[in-house]
């Protein structure tokens, strides 16, 4: 009976495995239909396996959900950090500040929709587009005048976002009075109160935290970017600290009382929330306790996956691969070094946000403990556990490293007696120094497979424009 | 020209003649950015200059405790390039073995047993002084054992598995050192193998009678101060000497400037990294007890944060380089005191990091680094 | 072959009918991650009053299976490890978790499943009151809540110590502190007292060499530290050292055999019980604790405030089970809020928000031992 748990876990680790890695070969099919076929497929068999149930018992329990929500936020982090470490070969402790960030920010808009607040979405998505207009304009100034120094150009960004945030706030809090009685009351519910807009507020809610994560990145990124990998290591691991410490201080020293600074930010809408199987048989107890919760997983899981996919294999991929390669040689080819840097930076944060904007809705509560640095080196781990280089790889590590420390050794451990569960962080750097010593170079290397090997979504388009590819070039690892 | 200097842009065109365009705006932010901190804490240091020096006095004791530390780290990076993270938790050990020799083998009055006629004074020192070996001999041990076990097979890997490696190490430590038949997880209080006494400055130096009040406006310090600044400065002059003037000292630095050219020079490279661990460690063990002394309250997770700081102090100095180190420590010593006093106390890591960041930018190799060398 | 069988068989029904008469209770306690010597504490208190319900005879016949569950004082892995117990293990009773930042979101979880957790030390409010004021079923706490006992410390300090003037520090990242800090404040000022100070530090200082020289400047009269007994260690050793004697008082995170009696001699803190209490429960507990776990040295060990609410934590949940006359976390639920129960923290009974009511104790050191002070009644 007891070792019936243990097998079971087993199976659903394995199984879960096979079904991201199912959903990579579909994914990588050449047709159109046949990706679109996988996806839906892919999104079907989880959701029926979560409102199913075999002889009474659920097969997918709250358990399973959490884990599977877990691994998805975490392989959305890793595929960050790989992009910035394992393609771009800058050593980032930073990603877990991002993640913290995109957290808080996604649940700060969600939470004051809920409140009747519309100012949390407006400010942000305000400030997230006059952000980026004064990149690009100051970009576009700085451009003119050639060979700015970094320092200059950093005084210059700041001003400009700063000046860009000040704005928004001002925008915001005009435009967020305009729409209050669009929330009608407690007893009459106006338009924006209802159900379907709280779900598309978390739609834009995860990508504003994402591209919040971003704007920081940017203007973090550009001065420390230009430091050596280590030193660069150092800086980042600051920013980790700073964030947290910023986040425990968030109802002081930061204008934020709702995130409640060290007791933790309560009352997250749980959009993600994990469901439970009707009583009802057939296809009506089937929907009777559906929600969005895994469908938004699941569209944001595929989201990631192509934008990195689709980073890497782009020209720009290519160009980061070189800088990670050589710098020099990248710049005498004609590659802007420092700005494909703080390109891919960027990129790899706005995933993290996205990761953050997840996790916060399936926890339904956040305490800056959670986005301690210590906890940061997790990411880390993963991506070198799965490979530098090797997107295939970082998802594998990420599913196997969450099932494997969060629910077979929970329990493995939890039926060897009360004494056991101690032993899991124990054995957990054990099995770590094991794999390192066994394969320093990480369980895949740099092989890819499946979607990250074939062609992008737009590949065939391209061909119908340009005629069928000359030699394409080899990426590392092919 | 700062030599920070890099184009956010490609192709750079070497500006001719007048040096990059508006390089004058970043330098005047930076220098904007330092007065007004300078002018806020000099008004406020100005106002009680008894506090400020209490400030300095207190600041000048963390930093010594992160120069301890810091130069193990410098040493074992400026020879194998590695972040170990596993160092703290060496110290954390060295403060663990010393706990057990007094509290529980009574170590620390050895000399009395033995010879019951003794100075209590002079036992009391050599006591002391024996528990203090002890721990540095089982801290450069266990760091030869770490370095023997985990890195050495990982050598010729890339450079962040064995990062890794340090970090599993860490995890290692700190947990298997939690459970209850090894170190156990909870908070202990430390037993001193020597008393501690401090002072107040006040027309003269007068002892402080615990649970008295000292006058106002006073400075105080402990014997514990004293001994961690002549041991930190001792260790340094040793360190100093060691890797200038010793045979030994000579081939790490061949070792650290080039590996393989000097295998060929008829250097045992391997020796001299397991000699650098064994220093760093041995090192880290009398941090470890000084530590421990000075704030009598031990676990399995204090070499986490002073472990980091210290990284933090030695990169600030020029990771590699022991008067760096040095500095560094004293530096981030200050930073966080006067932080703590004059501008915010939760805020005192995230200074000491801007700190860190800004130095980097304006000297990317830290206070007493070598410019790195670009490979061709 | 057909003994084979028989075995099988008997080893079989042994198993299900063992099954079907236990009664699984799931520990929840941060065994690893930044605090496992809370851990450590709430897990021994709370074995062992599992054991000795079961050397009685354990609950309603059933025997009572603990089911301990590592929960590192973080609101996933604390998901994770209640998501476990409750949908692997079919545990319908929790004990834990230790900090409100873990507790907090294991009462999302259990709530809906009408599981009941009773959290030993979780101080935060919103552990059985959900955001709208509402108080969660099956959520119960065995602590008190930071106003009651920050008040008191005020009342305290104002009446007892005659202060007028407070010095406040506590650390950022708890709640617990934070809670305490606050409830000391409001109740400080409205006692027409003045705050000269509040500082804040974090958990992993260890240095507060530049707090305690804010202290000696601004010349408080009290200085509240609500932490636990090993930041108290520090703080107090060093405040000796700085030549500053004005009382340190605090909560019941004093309370340890650890508290350096030296360091802290001159302070204050409130707790659950006294040790010199004659009561039975408390020299019982104190005795059986002893028996049960040896500290490195071989000696018995003396429980922190954190095993003692985990022990009545869980005696309060098995005399509830035995009220209700069945192991349904409904019937369990009605009976423990009509529970009155001689605990080793005095006699509990809670208020509508699943808050117990208990006296409050207050001990001071002195003399290098921990002497009575006063009781307070709530």
């Amino acid at each position: 009976m007891e070792l019936g748990y243990l097998a079971g876990t087993i199976v659903k680790m394995v199984a879960l495995i096979a079904w991201i890695y199912g959903l990579l070969w579909g994914l990588g099919r050449k047709k159109l239909w046949q990706k679109a076929l996988t996806v839906v497929l892919a999104f079907v068999v989880i959701q029926a396996v979560i409102l199913a149930k075999l002889g009474g018992v659920a097969l997918f329990s709250a358990f399973d959900q959490t884990l599977l929500y877990q691994a998805i936020t975490m392989a959305m982090v890793a595929l960050g950090l790989n992009l910035i470490y394992g393609f771009n070969g800058q050593f980032s402790l930073a990603q877990w500040g991002f993640y913290g960030i995109g957290a808080y920010c996604a649940a700060d808009i969600t939470y004051r929709w809920t409140n009747g607040d519309a100012s949390g979405l407006v400010i942000v998505g305000f400030g997230v587009i006059l952000g980026g207009l004064a990149i690009l304009g100051v970009g576009k100034f700085l451009k003119r005048k050639r060979g700015v120094p970094v320092l200059s150009s950093f005084t210059f960004y700041l001003f400009a976002i700063v000046a860009a945030g000040l704005v928004a706030v001002w925008l915001g809090k005009a435009v967020s009075t305009a729409l209050a009685p669009g929330f009608g009351t407690a007893e009459a519910p106006g338009p924006l109160a209802s159900p379907m807009a709280l779900q598309a507020v978390f739609f834009l809610s995860v990508i504003f935290a994402g591209a919040f994560a971003a704007l920081v990145s940017f203007i973090f990124g550009l001065p420390v970017l230009s430091l050596g990998s280590d030193y660069f290591g150092i800086a980042t691991l600051g920013f980790a600290i700073i964030v947290k410490t910023l986040l425990v201080n968030s109802d002081t020293i930061l204008p934020f009382p709702e995130m409640k600074g060290g007791r933790g930010m309560l009352g997250i809408p749980k959009i993600l929330a994990s469901m439970a199987p009707g009583d009802e048989p057939g296809i009506a107890g089937f929907f009777k306790n559906w929600t969005p919760a895994w469908l938004w997983a699941f569209v944001f899981l595929i989201l990631v996956l192509v934008i990195v996919r689709n980073f890497v294999r782009s020209s720009t991929g290519r160009a980061t691969l070189a800088v990670r390669e050589d710098e020099i040689a990248a710049r005498a080819m004609g590659i802007d070094v420092a700005g494909n840097k703080l390109l891919t930076f960027v990129v790899g944060s706005f995933v993290a946000g996205i990761g953050g904007a997840i996790y916060a809705h399936y926890m339904g509560f956040l305490t800056p403990s959670s986005f301690d640095f210590i906890a940061g080196f997790n990411p880390l781990i993963i991506v070198v556990f799965g490979g530098l280089g090797s997107m295939t790889g970082t998802i594998a590590a990420s599913f196997g490293w969450i099932f494997f420390l969060e629910g077979f050794l929970r329990v493995l451990l939890g039926q060897l007696g009360t004494d056991a569960p101690s032993w899991r962080f124990v054995l957990y750097p054990i099995a770590l120094l094991l794999l390192m010593l066994v394969r320093p170079q990480g369980l895949l290397g740099t092989v890819e497979w499946g979607f990250f090997r074939a062609e992008g979504f737009g590949a065939r388009l391209k061909e119908a424009i340009a005629g069928p590819p000359g030699q394409k070039p080899k990426m590392a690892g092919e | 020209m700062p030599a920070s200097t890099v184009n956010t842009k490609a192709a750079p065109r070497p500006a001719a003649r007048r040096g990059p365009p508006l390089a004058w705006v970043g330098w005047v932010f930076l220098i904007l950015l330092a007065l007004v901190t300078v002018i806020y804490i000099g008004s406020k240091a100005w106002s009680n200059p008894i506090l400020f020096l209490q400030n300095f006095l207190d600041g000048l004791k963390l930093g010594f405790v992160y120069a301890l530390i810091a130069l193990g780290y410098t040493m074992v990076y400026g020879i194998v390039k590695l972040i170990n993270f596993a160092h703290g938790d060496v110290f954390m050990v060295g403060a663990f073995t010393s706990f057990y020799a007094v509290s529980r083998f009574n170590l620390h009055q050895w000399p009395l047993a033995l010879f019951p006629g003794i100075n209590p004074g002079l036992s009391i020192v050599i006591g002391s002084l024996t528990v203090v070996l002890l721990s540095m001999g089982v801290c450069v041990i266990l760091a030869v054992t770490i370095e023997r076990v985990a890195y050495k097979p990982l050598r010729d890997a890339p450079r962040i598995a064995a990062l890794i490696t340090a970090i599993g190490v860490s995890f290692f430590l700190e947990f298997f050192g939690a459970l209850p038949f090894v170190f156990s997880g909870r908070f202990i209080p430390y037993k001193s193998p020597f008393p501690t006494t401090a002072w107040y400055i006040q027309d003269g130096i007068h002892p402080i009678v615990s649970g008295t009040a000292s006058p106002d406006n006073t400075i105080s310090f402990s014997n514990i101060f004293l001994i961690i600044a002549a041991a930190s400065i001792l260790v340094q002059i040793l360190l100093q000497f060691i890797v200038k003037r010793t045979k030994v000292g000579i081939a790490m630095r061949a070792a650290s400037y080039d590996k393989s050219t000097a295998r060929l020079m008829g250097i045992n490279v391997d020796q001299i990294i397991s000699f650098t661990f064994a220093i760093g460690a041995a090192f880290a063990g009398l941090g470890g007890v000084l530590y421990a002394v000075a704030y009598s309250s031990i676990w399995t997770q204090l070499g986490i944060l002073p472990g980091l700081k210290a990284f933090v102090a030695a990169v600030l100095g020029g990771i590699g380089s022991i008067p760096g180190a040095f500095v560094g420590a004293l530096i981030m010593g200050q930073a966080e005191s006067l932080t703590m006093s004059y501008i915010s106390t939760p805020m005192r890591d995230a200074v000491a990091f801007t700190i860190l960041i800004i130095v980097l930018l304006v000297k990317p190799t830290g206070l007493f680094g070598e410019p790195a060398q670009e490979k061709a | 072959m057909k003994r084979v069988l028989t075995i099988a068989l008997v080893l079989v029904l042994a198993v299900l009918t063992a099954g079907a008469a236990d009664l699984k209770v799931a520990v929840l306690a941060p065994l690893s991650g930044a605090v496992p010597s809370f851990g450590l504490s709430t897990k021994e208190g709370a074995l062992l009053a599992i054991q000795e319900w079961n050397a009685k005879g354990g609950v309603l016949g059933m025997k009572i299976v603990p089911i301990v569950e590592d929960s590192q004082c973080d609101a996933a892995a604390a998901t994770n490890a209640a998501n476990k117990v409750i949908n692997q293990d079919g545990v319908k009773f929790i004990i834990g978790e230790v900090c409100s930042s873990a507790s907090i979101p294991v009462s999302e979880i259990a709530g809906p499943a009408k599981v009941i957790e009773i959290s030993p030390t979780s101080t935060n409010p919103n552990v059985t009151v959900d955001k709208a004021g509402k108080t969660k079923d099956y959520i119960f706490r065995a602590c008190y809540i930071d106003p009651f006992q920050g008040g008191i410390l005020a009342q305290f300090s104002n009446t007892r110590l005659k202060a007028k003037k407070a010095f406040i520090m506590y650390d950022q990242g708890n709640d617990y502190t934070i809670g305490l800090a606050t409830a000391f404040e409001a109740k400080f000022k409205a006692l027409g007292g003045t705050i000269v100070g509040k500082e804040t530090y974090t958990k992993t200082d260890t240095d507060f060499s530049a707090i305690l020289a804010k202290i000696k400047n601004a010349k408080p009269e009290v200085v509240l530290l609500p932490d636990y007994y090993n930041i108290v260690n520090l703080v107090t050793k060093q405040a000796k050292e700085k030549g500053i004697s004005v009382p340190f008082v605090g909560g019941d995170g004093w309370d340890s055999s650890d508290l350096d009696l030296a360091a802290s001699d001159g302070g204050y803190y409130t707790n659950h019980y006294s040790k010199d209490d004659p009561r039975a429960e408390v020299q019982n507990f104190l005795k059986a604790y002893a028996a049960a776990y040896k500290d490195d040295a071989g000696k018995g060990k003396v429980p922190d405030a954190l095993a003692v609410l985990a022990y009545d934590a869980t005696n309060l949940l098995f005399a509830s089970i035995k009220a209700a006359g069945k192991a349904d976390t409904t019937a369990v639920k009605t009976a423990l809020e009509k529970i009155s129960y001689n605990a080793v923290s005095g006699k509990i009974t809670f208020d509508k928000l699943h808050n117990p009511i208990k006296a409050l104790t207050i001990l001071s050191v002195k003399g290098g031992k921990i002497n009575f002070d006063s009781v307070v009644q709530p």
